[in-house]
């Protein structure tokens, strides 16, 4: 078997559909509970992004493996079965690695179980694909879903706390600089009014995208 | 009886689910077109939050927390099994959502051909599972978890009826190309939250 066939037309559909075209959560609308809650700070953002790329790539992966030997009526306890085995072993690295950013994660990391990506991708694309495609969609979602997340989590972390990553970028007044923080980014409904930006942005570049009435 | 209270309103409003956490905000979103749907949902989330919070509640504390196992023999009471908490609280509520979908069809006939779909689509709503995680994380006793279940059910409900108002409503203005639909819907549920925020300068 050539490069090519491994890594074709449908394969790179699937991973580089999802991240501007076909973005989860600005055209599919999946995944924004915790696209919402996580997005204070850029390495909170980096954490949830590396959870949800991994548990959607391995589920997906797991799913069409077994898609051809699922009976139809119990497909979705399988999938919320998988799913939910490899959240508590991502769960447990994070404890184990990163322990004081998984207590401010506090419930988001179990809630990637119901992040509608990973379900959603399962269900709408791993039941149909060989697991090769599957694991790329399942990359190609998370990226999509990343890239969504960091840059809200960019803006709400540089505008309201003048910082990225923890390095001071724009001086606070009140460190002796001249940048006075927007303390709304800091609070939770920011988070919606920088997506919808986002979500203008994306529509605007791709008129094709906007919803007729 | 003061403490439960104060309970209550704090999940109801303070810590609203929905304008608060932003759980179950894709069914927030999707299913806010109509008020009448969107009552269905709310009840149906409130009656399955009541129902697997405390039922979550009782499998942590007799069957997976440190020593929970004693009970049995006191070779297990040495046994720490929280791990498994997302597992089995995702088989609870699964269950749960099933029974419930079962009990209405038989009793209730006229209330599931409203609910139709949404019944089943409750499982996968981060709204339950986050309440439930959310039991685990603060320690909730049987009867807190309870209220909690109930308030935290009852702040959903309230949000996505409020929400649907505004969306009704919204339907006659001119709204940018590009805002249209999701956009604007983010927009909105954005400046619900904002108002909702107002509750939390109460001190309970």
């Amino acid at each position: 078997m050539s490069a090519t066939t491994i890594f074709g037309k449908n394969e790179r559909k699937a991973l580089i559909g999802p991240i501007l075209t076909n973005n989860p959560i600005g055209v599919q609308v999946l995944g924004i509970c915790s696209a919402l809650a996580v997005t204070t700070r850029v390495d909170k953002a980096l954490v949830m992004t590396a959870g949800v790329l991994l548990v959607t790539m391995l589920a997906n992966v797991a799913v069409s493996l077994v898609r051809n030997h699922t009976p139809g009526s119990i497909r979705i306890i399988v999938q919320l079965a998988i799913i939910a085995s490899l959240v508590i072993v991502f769960d447990q690295v994070l404890k184990a690695t990163l322990y004081e950013l998984s207590l401010e994660l506090s419930v988001f990391v179990g809630l990637i179980i119901t992040n509608c990506i990973v379900m959603g991708r399962a269900e709408g694309y791993a039941m149909q694909n060989p697991p090769l495609a599957s694991a790329l969609d399942g990359i190609g979602n998370g990226l999509g879903y990343g890239i969504v997340l960091i840059a809200t989590a960019f803006l709400r972390e540089l505008l309201g706390a003048g910082k990225v990553l923890g390095f001071t970028i724009l001086p606070l007044v009140k460190d002796g600089g001249w940048y006075v923080p927007n303390g709304l980014m800091l609070l939770a409904p920011s988070g919606l009014f920088i997506i919808a930006g986002l979500i203008w942005l994306l529509r605007t570049v791709k008129p094709e995208l906007q919803e007729k009435d | 009886m003061e403490h439960y209270l104060s309970l209550f309103v704090r999940a109801l409003f303070l810590e609203n689910m929905a304008l608060a956490f932003f759980l179950g905000m894709c069914s927030f979103l999707a299913c806010s077109k109509k008020v009448e749907t969107a009552f269905g949902l709310g009840v149906a989330v409130a009656f399955v939050q009541v129902l697997t919070v405390p039922l979550n509640n009782l499998i942590l504390a007799y069957l997976l927390k440190e020593g929970a196992l004693g009970w049995i023999t006191p070779a297990l009471a040495k046994v720490d099994l929280t791990f498994l908490a997302f597992i089995l609280f995702i088989g609870t509520i699964a269950a749960a959502t099933q029974v419930v979908e079962m009990a209405v069809e038989k009793f209730a006939p006229g209330l599931y051909s409203t609910l139709g779909v949404f019944l089943p689509l409750i499982a996968v709503n981060c709204v339950i599972l986050g309440g439930s995680l959310f039991m685990q994380e603060r320690d909730y006793g049987f009867g807190e978890s309870v209220v909690f279940g109930l308030g935290s059910g009852l702040g959903f409900a309230l949000a996505i009826v409020a929400m649907a108002a505004v969306r009704e409503k919204l339907a006659y203005s001119h709204v940018p190309a590009g805002l249209k639909g999701l956009g604007i819907t983010f927009v909105t549920a954005g400046l619900i939250s904002v108002a909702f925020m107002v509750f939390s300068g109460i001190q309970l």
